[in-house]
């Protein structure tokens, strides 16, 4: 649920910062839920964040700049992700992976040109008994290969 | 409606969901709508056969009989009764052969249902700890000789006791749910099937330690487990087992969900506190420990999810009963984790001891290829390669340590004779580079010429091999945590038992 939806930026993640900042140890959540917001965690955020938080805007890029997960620019409307740890590859996840990022031109982390499709490596989501295995727009899909994932993207715009 | 209620069991587990779950249970529903059967679909957690899921199983009153793996187009004749069937789960040899005691209610019931996690044998344990003093559950979690399961394989109450016995206003218990290790999937298996049972574990270590508050920290990776998990939490805090006044009993505990951002090395204790704390997960020095200055540097218990899971049936049958399974110093059951190219790949607890070959070759049925096994990787991408005359190593801390290697999260993902060892090599130090939290240089740069010396060897240099070694040493022995240091594991055994691939004969490599 985005709630932010019909608000200016600022106050969205002024928001969101207010709903989270009584946590113990905010700074992650609320990293999380900007980017749930907004996709990505924007420019904007970090001094609002830092004065928040009482952290310098370095810390708080220091800890977005860290973790893989956060995005400082937006994703394409579609992400696919493509396991690439051992037990996927026990089972051709190398070979699945150049098909899918060969037919749609682009390299790990990039976004295709049309903004319509970004691939992202990850390692282990955990179905390593139904390798190789994919995730797309959050979807769990076992044993996938090139055209299973061609599929799932087939008809989304 | 007037016949007896029929009851489908179709697992929500992420894995059977990836195997098209959701799409089965959809299917079964518009079945019985159209043959307007009355029947009762349960969603559980998996049974841990994945190569059978979907495995849907059915009570028509006799008990559940299984049917997999079932698609949506083999829902009709399920129904029809003209399905094979697997018959009971029990009687599957995969199943048959487990001593399931962590995970006994995992695929039985309702994760999300507290009664039927009761009427399993659910909060046994922790209404007995309720009438004990702290220091005897720390006693029973000790002599039930449980040691950490997620890797390190610390005994679990020398820990709690060192938290128990440290003075603070505040003290936490911290759940590792940051299962980031390639070949692993007990942790998410447990919290998408069995919730409460992983609750019930930190209520019980808090009220043994005395801390107060607990966090589990889940990967990003798992989205149905965090789900889940937090599902189970609000439902433990409406029934009071959560909260300020323990199933009436004034005792304290309070917990919560906190959710990683895909950074491996926080699965790594003091990078994960760090993390907590909403730091960059960079590993801290120890001393002190955890156990000492631990989050918010209060006193705090960290363990695998397993671990704690594992509390509530020591204390639901007694530390004796639990530690009477096992070899040596390896005591009680573990989840292995069968994975990579296998055929029959899946969750299989059993006493330590089994032989890793029984493992691969028995009950994992050898590799899904047909081809000849090469390789397992038993622990992650931080354990060790064995080889097909290693088979008959016991599956145990201490043997496996004998053998150069670890077991880990014991996650054991098998790789046929296509494999290329060189490249597995080059790829445990190329994800070391890429998880490397920075703060040592060991790993940090070690893992970056890992990589390149792999590449030398691969180009033919002769005096690339000892190069490598060398870095190997370094990183082993400088390396602040099991990232940098445990990486060699991987790249060594790759090297000395398969030298071929590395284009070597076996004498150049020794």
């Amino acid at each position: 649920m985005r709630q932010t939806e019909g608000k200016p930026q600022a106050e969205g993640i002024h928001d969101i910062i207010r709903s989270l900042q009584h946590l113990e140890g905010p700074l992650l959540p609320i990293l999380h839920a900007i980017q749930t917001a907004y996709d990505h965690i924007p420019e904007a955020a970090l001094p609002l964040i830092g004065d928040a938080l009482n952290l310098t805007r370095a810390e708080v890029h220091g800890v977005i700049s860290f973790y893989h997960d956060f995005r400082t620019t937006p994703a394409g409307r579609h992400v696919v992700r493509l396991c690439r740890a051992e037990a996927c590859q026990a089972v051709g996840a190398n070979g699945v992976a150049a098909s899918v990022l060969g037919t749609l031109g682009i390299d790990w982390h990039g976004t295709t040109g049309d903004g319509r499709i970004t691939v992202e490596p990850v390692y282990c989501l955990g179905l390593c008994a139904c390798g190789p295995a994919a995730m797309v727009n959050g979807k769990v899909i076992g044993r996938t290969d090139a055209a299973r994932i061609g599929r799932e993207l087939e008809g989304l715009t | 409606m007037s016949r007896p209620l029929i009851k489908v069991y179709v697992p929500l587990d992420s894995a059977a969901r990836a195997l098209g779950a959701d799409d089965v249970a959809d299917a079964i529903l518009r079945e019985a709508e159209a043959r307007d059967l009355s029947i009762e679909l349960i969603r559980t957690g998996t049974r841990g056969m994945i190569w059978l899921e979907p495995l849907v199983e059915v009570d028509r009153g006799k008990g559940r009989i299984a049917y997999g793996p079932v698609t949506p187009d083999s829902v009709p004749a399920i129904f029809d009764g003209s399905a094979d069937p697997l018959g009971p789960v029990e009687a599957i040899p995969f199943f048959a052969r487990q001593t399931r005691l962590t995970f006994a209610r995992c695929g039985v019931i309702d994760p999300l249902s507290l009664p039927d996690y009761e009427t399993h044998g659910g909060l046994i344990g922790l209404r007995r700890a309720l009438t004990m003093t702290p220091e005897a559950m720390v006693e029973e979690v000790k002599t039930s000789g449980l040691r950490g399961r997620g890797g390190a394989g610390f005994p679990t109450g020398i820990k709690w006791d060192t938290v128990r016995l440290t003075e603070a206003d505040r003290k936490y218990i911290v759940c590792n749910a940051d299962e980031g290790d390639s070949g692993t999937f007990a942790d998410r298996m447990i919290m998408e099937g069995d919730p409460f049972c992983l609750i019930e574990g930190m209520i019980i270590a808090g009220l043994a330690t005395g801390a107060t508050r607990g966090f589990v920290y889940i990967r990003s990776e798992y989205p149905d487990a965090i789900a889940i998990m937090d599902r189970a939490i609000r439902i433990a805090r409406e029934t009071g087992l959560l909260g300020l006044d323990i199933l009436g009993s004034g005792q304290t505990f309070e917990m919560e969900i906190r959710i990683g951002a895909g950074a491996y090395v926080c699965g790594e204790e003091t990078s994960l506190l760090n993390s907590l704390e909403g730091k960059r997960g960079v590993v801290r020095a120890k001393p002190p420990l955890p156990a000492l200055k631990g989050v918010f540097g209060k006193p705090t218990v960290v363990n695998n999810v397993i671990s704690l899971a594992t509390v509530p049936v020591i204390f639901e049958k007694g530390a004796a009963h639990y530690a009477d399974f096992g070899l040596g110093r390896s005591r009680g059951t573990m989840p292995i984790q069968i994975a990579g190219n296998v055929a029959h790949g899946g969750l299989f607890e059993t006493a330590f001891g089994m032989p890793l070959g029984d493992l691969v070759n028995d009950i994992g049925g050898g590799t899904a290829s047909d081809r000849p096994v090469k390789a397992v990787q038993v622990g992650g991408p931080l354990g060790a390669y064995f080889a097909p005359h290693q088979f008959d190593t016991p599956f145990g801390y201490e043997d496996f340590d004998a053998e150069g290697g670890l077991i880990g999260h014991a996650g054991i993902v098998v790789f046929d004779d296509s494999a290329d060892m060189l490249s597995m090599a080059r790829f445990a130090m190329e994800f070391c580079a890429v998880e490397s939290c920075g703060k040592c240089t060991p790993c940090r740069i070690g893992a970056v010429r890992g990589v390149e010396t792999i590449d030398r060897i691969a180009a033919g240099d002769r005096a690339a091999p000892a190069l490598l070694t060398d870095l190997c040493d370094t990183m082993r022995d400088g390396s602040l945590c099991a990232l940098g240091g445990f990486t060699p594991y991987p790249v060594m055994s790759a090297l000395r038992l398969f030298p071929d691939d590395f284009g070597l004969t076996t004498e150049a490599a020794e």
